[in-house]
């Protein structure tokens, strides 16, 4: 098809930064080395971490799957080499807390050996089929937010998808790992498109990427060709252009509604890596099990790309490009912009890193200053926010006030703190108000659930209590009733018969007590004189007994009873 | 060795607090050689009792406050501060006109409500307007600006009136001081004298008053720097001097006899200083916008009403306090569209 000219459009604010990304663009990308030891972090992705399905001791093949995903927003994980499970404990994981979580840790054999392999021919499933597929192979979004990528292949019942977008813009400094893909692999990237388009059954497919990229471009072209209704579209360079919903606007003029989600919109939005994981999960019949991974910054002096397995240390990485661990002191998973420090070198590669920046001469943290509402942050915002407002609101605690300026349509891409002349954590505000506002929303559910408790527990006491008083109130009517008519009629009828009743229930519960002695008793064991003095005690509870009912019988007024 | 942790962004930023202030002070030394060209070597004796005022104020408020003094006073606020109120105050009134001003400014003004960052109003005009209400005469008169009178005031002279406070027996300063042509404009339309008539006098030049008008000019041209450098963003000073425009052109149309024009008022007074560097003071302005455009229109219109029918020559510095009330107000009524938000659905 010729290439046509799509129109872009264009989202407020946003930074042209320096790139830095030729640093790592000179060398074809190349397997990394099979690491001694795996490291498999059971939660990848967004959504509930997978449960392991492997133990101590087992013998495991390269693609098998070895944790099994739990509920629906869940993936599997899978070996990413054969060896021996030698350990499931929690393990430093690549995650801004600098927690450990649980992992599996396979020593590998480097015998690499495959499980069986099932390629299945698309075109021959349906759109459900393709994605238990896509789910089964573990593919999350391979972008940076790791969301499990067959849920974006499901739009629903009611949505039809009328564009499907792939995401080349690599927006971020530094970061190249999609830049090579694409010039390296652009039929896989094609091939997986088919895939998801045939699933999603979309009209018109989108590629965007930055005009920073012309190499990428250049190939992307030569391998869509032949496609009907798909493009690639230079897209200015301007960060942040790859964000999902920046790139949905510059491609297509339509916003996603703020809590809405792109197919709202009839729009589907994948990375271009991704589309290579599904290429490889249904065309060849592999999970995903590695990744390309952008090796740069100061401390490494042979930065690259490269194919690197899922549980790979990052300090393996490292010392292979060339740097040195020791002189490192700043490890960034991720883009300079969006990503996170990491607090130990060993954690491992899993599928959300893109990109591993190693610097040797980590930017000393400026001090912040006071914001002088200079509204530099406002108009780099590519979500048109008011930062400094959310700022002041975060700052001074005023959550409700916060939400009025649209936190949770902040998309954290950093733009503002980049700006911010006073040099203010702006992002980390952000997050911190988003986090406490989820854990006052958790807490409250949970007070209104206790409430409720309360409630209802204060509203059965009361109906029992209530019960309790009518029982009694009916009781006394009754023999008040029965006293008048006693005064009208013949003698002591009433209390005669009151005291009937009182004695078969006596009568009944000594019954009761006599079936209970009937009951073996733990007594075989005990001395003659024990048994003598149980004896007693029994006589002594029948006398006593015998004494209360005597005194019932002699006495006359029906209230004693009662009480 | 232990990684360092630290929060993104994880390259550079583009700017600071310092940077961003020594730019302000860089963009205002054309006007500033201006204003002592024309006005004399008591500019310069100002700035220097304000810069030091201030900074030895800000230092024992900073202290006093518990709060790290050398970085707060690198920041360079505090000397903006004092510059821009020196400008503002008439080149021969007396040391202790400045050293009041620029005290109140950065003690009550700055650091009483916070320091660098907090202040409701811009504390160079809550500065002068204490000093305009409490000390009117030495306020108001100015020294005629270079060209106007045949004395030669050398700096020792300057020196004597300013800090003794007396009048070198070779000088007289009647001969020497008048007042603004702002001010000169209204007393004389009071007198029911035409445009005209006014402006024949040696006090005018070709746009406005002689000196004012090259003053105003170089203020601009460094305003336009710093809109250049995007230091400043273009709404509020696009406003202010398009909303003084507009009121003025109205009136000058109703009757140009009676009203001046619109370019007199953009180049009298403090009208390029107040557009470029007073009305732009962030921290006190506007930030959404459309709210700087209305920020800007109200200084500039109330500044037109002032300089016509108030009581005090110019209006800039009380429009700027009235506008900074209103201020946290517009911001809440001006916020934008935000991505992925209809219209009409933002309060």
């Amino acid at each position: 098809m010729p290439m046509r000219n799509i129109k872009t459009w264009h989202f407020n604010g946003g930074l042209h930064l320096e790139e830095f990304k030729e640093i790592s663009t000179q060398e074809p990308v190349e397997p990394a080395p099979i690491p001694r030891r795996l490291i498999l972090p059971l939660h990848q992705h967004i959504g509930e971490q997978a449960e392991p399905i492997v133990e101590i001791g087992d013998k495991v093949l390269k693609g098998q799957q070895i944790a099994r995903a739990t509920g629906y927003v869940s993936l599997p994980v899978h070996a990413s080499s054969s060896g021996t499970v030698v350990d499931i404990n929690d393990y430093h994981v690549p995650h801004p807390s600098g927690l450990k979580a649980p992992c599996i840790v396979i020593d590998t054999d480097s015998e690499d050996q495959w499980i069986k392999r099932e390629p299945v021919n698309y075109q021959a499933f349906n759109p459900s089929q393709l994605r238990n597929i896509i789910r089964e192979a573990g593919i999350a979004g391979l972008g940076g937010a790791g969301f499990p990528s067959f849920i974006k292949m499901n739009p629903g019942i009611n949505q039809s998808i009328d564009t499907l977008i792939l995401n080349g813009a690599e927006c971020e400094p530094y970061i190249t790992c999609d830049d090579m893909l694409m010039r390296e692999r652009p039929h896989d990237i094609i091939a997986g498109l088919k895939i998801i388009r045939h699933a999603l059954n979309a009209s018109r497919v989108l590629i965007g990427i930055e005009d920073n990229k012309p190499e990428a471009i250049k190939a992307l072209r030569e391998a869509t060709s032949d496609e009907e209704n798909v493009d690639v579209v230079a897209i200015p360079s301007l960060y942040p252009a790859g964000g999902e919903k920046q790139i949905i606007k510059v491609l297509t003029g339509k916003e996603v509604p703020s809590n809405g989600l792109p197919p709202d919109i009839g729009v589907v939005c994948h990375n271009v890596a991704t589309a290579v994981a599904v290429y490889r999960a249904v065309d060849i019949g592999e999970p995903l099990i590695s990744r390309y991974v952008t090796v740069t910054g100061s401390g490494i002096t042979r930065p690259r790309n490269l194919d690197v397995r899922f549980g790979t240390p990052m300090d393996e990485l490292i010392v292979y490009c060339g740097g040195h661990v020791d002189n490192i002191d700043q490890i960034v998973m991720g883009g300079p912009m969006m990503g996170f420090t990491l607090m130990t070198p060993d954690a491992p590669i899993i599928k959300t890193t893109n990109c591993i920046l190693a610097n040797k001469d980590a930017l000393p943290e400026q001090p912040a200053m006071p914001c002088i509402r200079c509204g530099d942050c406002a108009a780099a915002c590519p979500v048109n926010l008011l930062p400094q407002q959310i700022y002041w609101h975060a700052r001074a605690r005023e959550f409700d006030r916060i939400q009025d300026y649209n936190l949770f349509d902040c998309i954290e891409c950093g733009c503002c703190a980049y700006v911010c002349p006073s040099h203010i954590p702006l992002v980390q505000y952000y997050r911190f108000a988003k986090t406490t506002i989820w854990q006052q929303e958790r807490d409250k559910k949970k007070s209104d659930i206790a409430r409720q408790r309360h409630e209802f527990r204060l509203e059965r006491l009361e109906r029992d209590k209530q019960e309790r008083a009518e029982r009694h109130r009916r009781k006394r009517e009754a023999l008040a009733n029965k006293a008048s008519g006693k005064a009208g009629s013949s003698g002591d009828i009433g209390n005669d018969e009151k005291k009937k009743a009182i004695m078969a229930a006596l009568e009944r519960v000594s019954a009761k007590k006599t079936e209970k002695k009937t009951w073996p008793k733990n007594i075989d064991s005990l001395t003659p004189e024990q048994l003598k003095l149980i004896k007693e005690v029994d006589e002594r509870r029948a006398r006593a007994k015998q004494k209360r009912i005597e005194a019932i019988n002699s006495d006359s007024a029906p209230e004693t009873v009662e009480k | 060795m232990p990684l360092i942790t630290a929060t993104s962004p994880y390259i550079s930023p583009s700017g600071s607090v310092t940077r961003v202030m020594l730019q302000v002070l860089l963009a205002l030394v054309p006007g500033i050689f201006a204003v002592i060209w024309f006005f004399g070597w008591g500019v310069i004796v100002n700035m220097t009792i304000a810069i030091t005022t201030a900074l030895v104020f800000e230092a024992i408020m900073l202290k006093l406050r518990h709060r790290p003094v050398t970085r707060y006073l690198t920041d360079g606020s505090a000397i903006v501060t004092a510059v821009l109120l020196a400008l503002a105050i008439p080149s021969l009134a007396p040391w202790w006109v400045v050293f009041i001003g620029t005290a109140f400014a950065i003690v009550f003004g700055k650091q009483l409500f916070g320091g660098l960052g907090y202040n409701p109003f811009n504390p160079a005009m809550l500065g002068y307007a204490l000093l305009l209400i409490s000390f009117p005469r030495e306020m108001t008169v100015w020294v005629l600006p270079h060209g106007l009178h045949q004395e030669t005031l050398g700096f020792l002279d300057t020196v004597t009136i300013i800090l003794g406070e007396q009048v070198p027996a070779h000088l007289n300063m009647d001969a020497l001081t008048s007042a603004t042509p702002l001010d000169t404009v209204k007393t004389q339309i009071g007198l029911k004298q035409t445009l005209d008539e006014i402006y024949s006098a040696s006090l005018f030049g070709v746009l406005a008053g002689k000196g004012w008008e090259w003053i105003n000019a170089w203020f601009l041209v460094g305003g336009m720097w710093l809109l250049y450098k995007r230091i400043i963003s273009w709404h509020i000073p696009f406003a202010l001097l398009g909303g003084m425009f507009a009121i003025a052109l109205v009136f000058y149309l109703v009757d140009s006899d009676a009203y001046p024009s619109p370019v007199f008022h953009w180049f009298s007074g403090a009208a390029m200083l107040g557009a470029f560097f007073i009305a732009t003071d962030p921290i006190s302005a506007c930030t959404t916008n459309k709210g700087r455009l209305i920020f800007g229109a109200g200084i500039g219109i109330l500044t037109y009403i002032i300089r016509s029918w108030g009581g005090y020559p110019d209006g800039i510095a009380f429009a700027v306090l009235l506008m900074n009330m209103a201020a946290p107000t517009i911001d809440h009524y001006t916020q934008p569209r935000v991505f992925g938000h209809s219209k009409d659905e933002h309060t």
